[in-house]
């Protein structure tokens, strides 16, 4: 997978044009950089921000999808008669109507299939469709479709695909390709000169997206022109794909976007729900609003693969890195998905070490496509190495951060070498470990005052750290920004990138202030819409703050630049003697000269200056990607394996700090998130006997509440511009945050334990079971 | 019809619909009489709803839910759906003061109860003291949960003007936030509680 890749845009990209000069990064900033509340808070809080889930459109009715309830069957007939005649119901899709017949639609790695496949390959693949007068018709037209399944045998664990005799996901079989291989130096010579060597095994289960919004649409036709209003991260990757499967012109699809619910990256494409509610919409000839259930979402909306890692690494007494290798077994589900995508990146790049090796199979299994979840492979990467990084530490009797601070990179080794632009890894260590009173803490009585009543000497505590780098995070073009300041002042800022939650359009407004003088609160925003604003790639991969701002910036410039001609103009000074202070422009060498904006005579008669910006290129030869460390500190009930986060300190590296506010919240939400990965989530295939789901619903499906996560969390941004990046000199941020938490807490839970807990979740059962087996081993914890 | 049995039926689902913070407050199951003539699915039945101090009269079917008939007829979107089985609390709305999600709120059961749902806390055009200590502390980031999180402080601090940690953390745990905002909502409570003025008898 390139860094191009990370735009998951399934078209070809819009080149925008190069912009002009070069403007100088901030010295001192007055806006950027400080903590400021949403520009968007109030629609977000007062409940009149319009989600696409609560549109309602005069005469709409509600649509619904049928889904197989079992892992791998075919179709042989479905009848919807009865489902037709019942009150409500408006229209009903099958594979087999002449709306739906010939649309296809294409799975990852050129894999298409029919709209409504008679091939079942995962439980919850879509059968059929029906739009009815309200929801509750709707689902009860889907009860009354009787279709006529043959069962086909099924494989549900990616452990069993490869076995021989596996039933086939698809007639080639079940490998997705070639195993990816990836190799510098020579490992074997590696190992031969460690004075240590470790190995172990690991498994992350797979996790779900379920963002709270649902995934789904609303879908109208004026005549022949569509327009979605999508709970989507990228309404022009939405725009692409609902044009391509309904064979429409992209001029004839509007898509809408102004919020969402949430995506962590299983929003970035359109899905079969998109172009069933317009077909839907069109049969009906009325709009439709279709909307998964929450059930769904946990079968057929993506999720982040599982992993099966063993990593060794191999080094001398002093901490030296000698060897890595790495293998993965992972499954993107039943379609080519990235089972394994960036599995291996961090064992390639976080750590200097000039012999690695990788190899990671990709198989399939009947179960639902992954989509792209917050850092993909990276978290379940770092679960492995990082843990293994923490056993080497143990055994060279070294600390964990001094191991790790031994083997900081400057260059990006996988990329041939080429130099990162700023290598803020050290200082995230170095800064988080003192925050975090990490020496104290490491060495300190483990047994004294537990937080809580407990059974004397049963609870433990113990201290991990983890760290990471992120594959993107650098942004890039294209993104062309419209920044309007109008006669009288004020400002609209245009631009096409959704704000998925992260404060994009916050940071954003942010910047046009610090450009343009005016308050960001003052600022009209219009974005996501692909009739009103222009080309942007799906916000997602951390490159949003990265590959907008600078653009932002241009746009603001350009503005600026074209009020300092018309202020010289009136004034009869050189532009370049211009400064722009407090809403007027004013002559640095005689201040007396000064034209407040709404004096300019050429503004009130144009009425509107716009600026343009485009995103320029990112340095050649250089590579641009965040880092982050995060420390962790547990408390371990032995008796009953119950594992209590007491606090999180996470020191990243993003380049320019933009709002305080959002850069530690974005922090805090990654840990959450870590924390799912690392104590609570999985999905459970009934691998055995019937290959579905049986956890698709949030009872049994963990997300972390509240109460999962410790009441202190303290963010340590390295807040260090790097202006070999871009204009801004921000990179991106959300998903390294997620990145290094489950690999700490189970660093510390080992810390705590003495049990290193290889396959996530950590829960309780896991817990008490090991425990209790290494009691047996006559080990005391 | 037997109406016996639409209230055993409403009983039922009354206890399974309240939220976690409801529970931790010592809450009030039994909403006093309730007077529905119980109709079959399919059937429309007539409904009179008194949401943020408007009475609205409409027909329902008897397996509407409250969230469904405010979200999708009364159009106050404010009140969002997440999972529609009682799981994550972005539906809360407060009946008779006091927690609930509306998806698990039969809309026929909600009758002659006061409903008080996100739109209902603002003061006019200003955000209310909840949703401004939100603002303050960014205890939100994609806004979907936000709704149902804002109603249930509302609920918490309206039992426990003065709050805990640990009350808050108790009281808002049957929120699910994906985006992982839990540590800012805790800090929102806080300040919540101090902006309706605190202790005993404070504003409501």
């Amino acid at each position: 997978m390139t860094d191009d890749a990370l735009y998951y845009v399934d078209a070809p990209l819009p080149e925008t044009p190069e912009p002009s000069g070069e403007p100088r990064p901030w010295a001192k900033t007055e806006v950027v950089g400080t903590p400021r509340p949403r520009v968007d808070g109030y629609e977000r809080l007062s409940g009149t921000a319009v989600y696409p889930s609560d549109l309602v459109l005069p005469g709409m009715l509600y649509g619904a999808i049928l889904r197989c309830p079992h892992p791998h069957a075919r179709v042989r007939s479905v009848d919807a008669a009865a489902a037709e005649a019942l009150p409500g119901v408006v229209a009903v899709l099958t594979g087999a109507s002449p709306e739906a017949k010939d649309v296809r639609w294409g799975y990852g790695g050129g894999v298409t299939t029919a709209l409504f496949d008679p091939v079942c390959r995962h439980e919850g693949e879509a059968v059929a469709a029906v739009a009815a007068e309200t929801p509750y018709q709707a689902r009860d037209a889907l009860a009354a479709i009787r279709v006529d399944y043959e069962v086909l045998p099924f494989v549900a664990d990616e452990r069993d695909a490869l076995s021989a005799g596996a039933p086939k996901v698809h007639e080639s079989g079940n490998r997705v390709g070639e195993p990816t291989a990836y190799q510098r130096g020579d490992v074997a010579a590696g190992f031969a000169a460690a004075d240590v060597v470790v190995e172990r095994s690991f498994r992350t289960a797979c996790e779900l997206h379920t963002p709270l919004e649902l995934h789904g649409c609303v879908a109208r036709w004026d005549g022949d022109r569509l327009t979605l209003w999508e709970s989507t991260q990228g309404v022009f990757s939405v725009q692409a794909g609902a044009a391509r499967a309904l064979g429409l012109p992209l001029a004839k699809v509007r898509v809408i976007g102004h919020y969402l619910g949430g995506g962590f990256g299983s929003k970035l494409q359109p899905g079969k729900y998109t172009v069933v509610a317009a077909l839907l919409a069109r049969k009906a000839a009325r709009p439709v609003k279709l909307f998964l259930s929450r059930e769904e979402t946990f079968l057929c909306s993506g999720n982040r693969p599982p992993s099966n890692v063993t990593v060794k690494i191999g080094a001398k007494k002093d901490g030296t890195l000698t060897a890595i290798e790495l293998t993965g077994l992972g499954t993107g589900g039943a379609y080519p998905a990235g089972g394994t995508s960036l599995l291996d990146w961090l064992a390639r790049d976080l750590y200097t070490c000039s012999n690695v090796r990788t190899e990671t199979t990709d198989v399939f299994i009947n179960a639902g496509p992954a989509r792209p979840m917050r850092a993909p492979g990276h978290p379940q990467g770092a679960w492995a190495l990082e843990q293994t990084m923490d056993d080497l530490a143990e055994r060279l009797g070294m600390s964990p951060v001094d191991l790790r601070l031994g083997n900081v990179p400057r260059v990006s080794q996988t990329r041939g070498g080429q130099p990162f632009t700023t290598t803020g890894l050290a200082e995230c260590i170095r800064e988080g470990a003192k925050a975090f009173g990490w020496e104290e803490a490491l060495h300190g009585d483990r047994s004294r005052e537990p937080a809580r009543e407990s059974g004397e000497g049963s609870v433990r505590r113990g201290v991990g750290m983890a760290a990471c780098l992120w594959i993107g995070g650098a942004g890039g073009p294209p993104s062309t920004v419209l920044v309007k300041l109008f006669a009288d002042g004020s400002v609209n800022l245009n631009m096409g990138a959704s704000d998925i939650g992260t404060g994009t359009k916050s940071v954003m407004a942010m910047v046009v202030a610090e450009e343009l003088g005016v308050d960001p609160d003052a600022i009209q925003i219009e974005n996501a819409d692909t009739a009103t604003t222009q080309f942007a790639t799906p916000s997602g991969g951390s490159k949003t703050v990265p590959t907008e701002s600078p653009t932002v910036r241009r746009a603001a410039l350009a503005v600026k630049d074209e009020l300092f001609r018309l202020a010289a103009e009136q004034l009869g000074v050189p532009k370049r003697d211009l400064e722009l202070r407090d809403g007027a422009l004013v002559s640095k060498r005689d201040p007396t000269k000064t034209v407040p904006v709404t004096g300019l005579e050429g503004l009130r008669r144009q009425g509107v200056l716009v600026g343009v910006g485009y995103r320029g290129p990112n340095p050649e030869g250089k590579v641009i990607n965040p880092f982050g460390a995060q420390f962790c500190e547990v408390e371990v009930d032995t008796r009953t394996g119950e594992v209590r986060i007491l606090r999180f300190v996470a020191a990243h590296d993003s380049g320019r700090v933009l709002n305080r506010m959002t850069f530690d919240n974005q922090v805090f939400g990654g840990i959450t998130m870590g924390i799912g990965l690392g104590a609570t989530e999985q999905r459970i295939l009934d691998r055995g006997q019937t290959g579905k789901m049986v956890n698709a619903n949030w009872h049994d499906y963990k997300l972390p509440t509240m109460l999962d996560v410790p009441p202190v969390m303290t963010s340590v941004p390295i807040d260090r511009p790097d202006p070999e990046a871009n204009v801004t000199g921000a990179k991106g941020l959300g998903e390294p945050v997620t990145i290094p938490t489950a690999a700490a807490f189970a660093n510390a839970v080992y810390h705590a334990t003495g049990v290193r807990v290889t396959d996530s979740p950590i829960d309780p059962p896991t817990l008490c079971r090991l425990l209790a087996e290494r009691s047996k081993e006559g080990a005391t914890p | 019809m037997d109406k016996s049995n639409g209230v055993t039926r409403r009983g039922f689902l009354t206890s399974v619909g309240v939220g976690v913070a409801a529970a931790a407050a010592g809450s009030r199951l039994e909403a006093g009489e309730q007077r529905v003539e119980v109709a079959e699915p399919g059937e429309m039945a007539k409904v009179a709803l008194t949401v943020n101090g408007r009475r609205h009269r409409l027909l329902v079917e008897p397996r509407w839910s409250l969230l469904f008939v405010l979200r999708e007829r009364l159009g106050l979107t404010g009140t969002k759906a997440g999972c529609e089985r009682g799981e994550c609390g972005a539906c809360t709305v407060l009946v008779d003061g006091v927690s609930r999600y509306s998806c698990m709120t039969l809309a026929l059961e909600a009758q002659d109860q006061e409903i008080t749902t996100l739109e209902g806390l603002m003061r006019g055009e200003e955000l209310g003291p909840v949703q401004q200590a939100f603002l303050e502390h960014d205890a939100y980031q994609c806004g979907y949960c936000t709704p149902g999180q804002i109603v249930a402080a509302e609920g918490l601090l309206r039992v426990e003007p003065d709050p805990s940690v640990d009350a808050i953390r108790h009281g808002m745990s049957g929120n699910l936030c994906r985006c992982g905002t839990y540590a800012n909502i805790q800090k929102a409570v806080l300040r919540a509680a101090e902006l309706r003025g605190g202790g005993p008898g404070g504003a409501r």
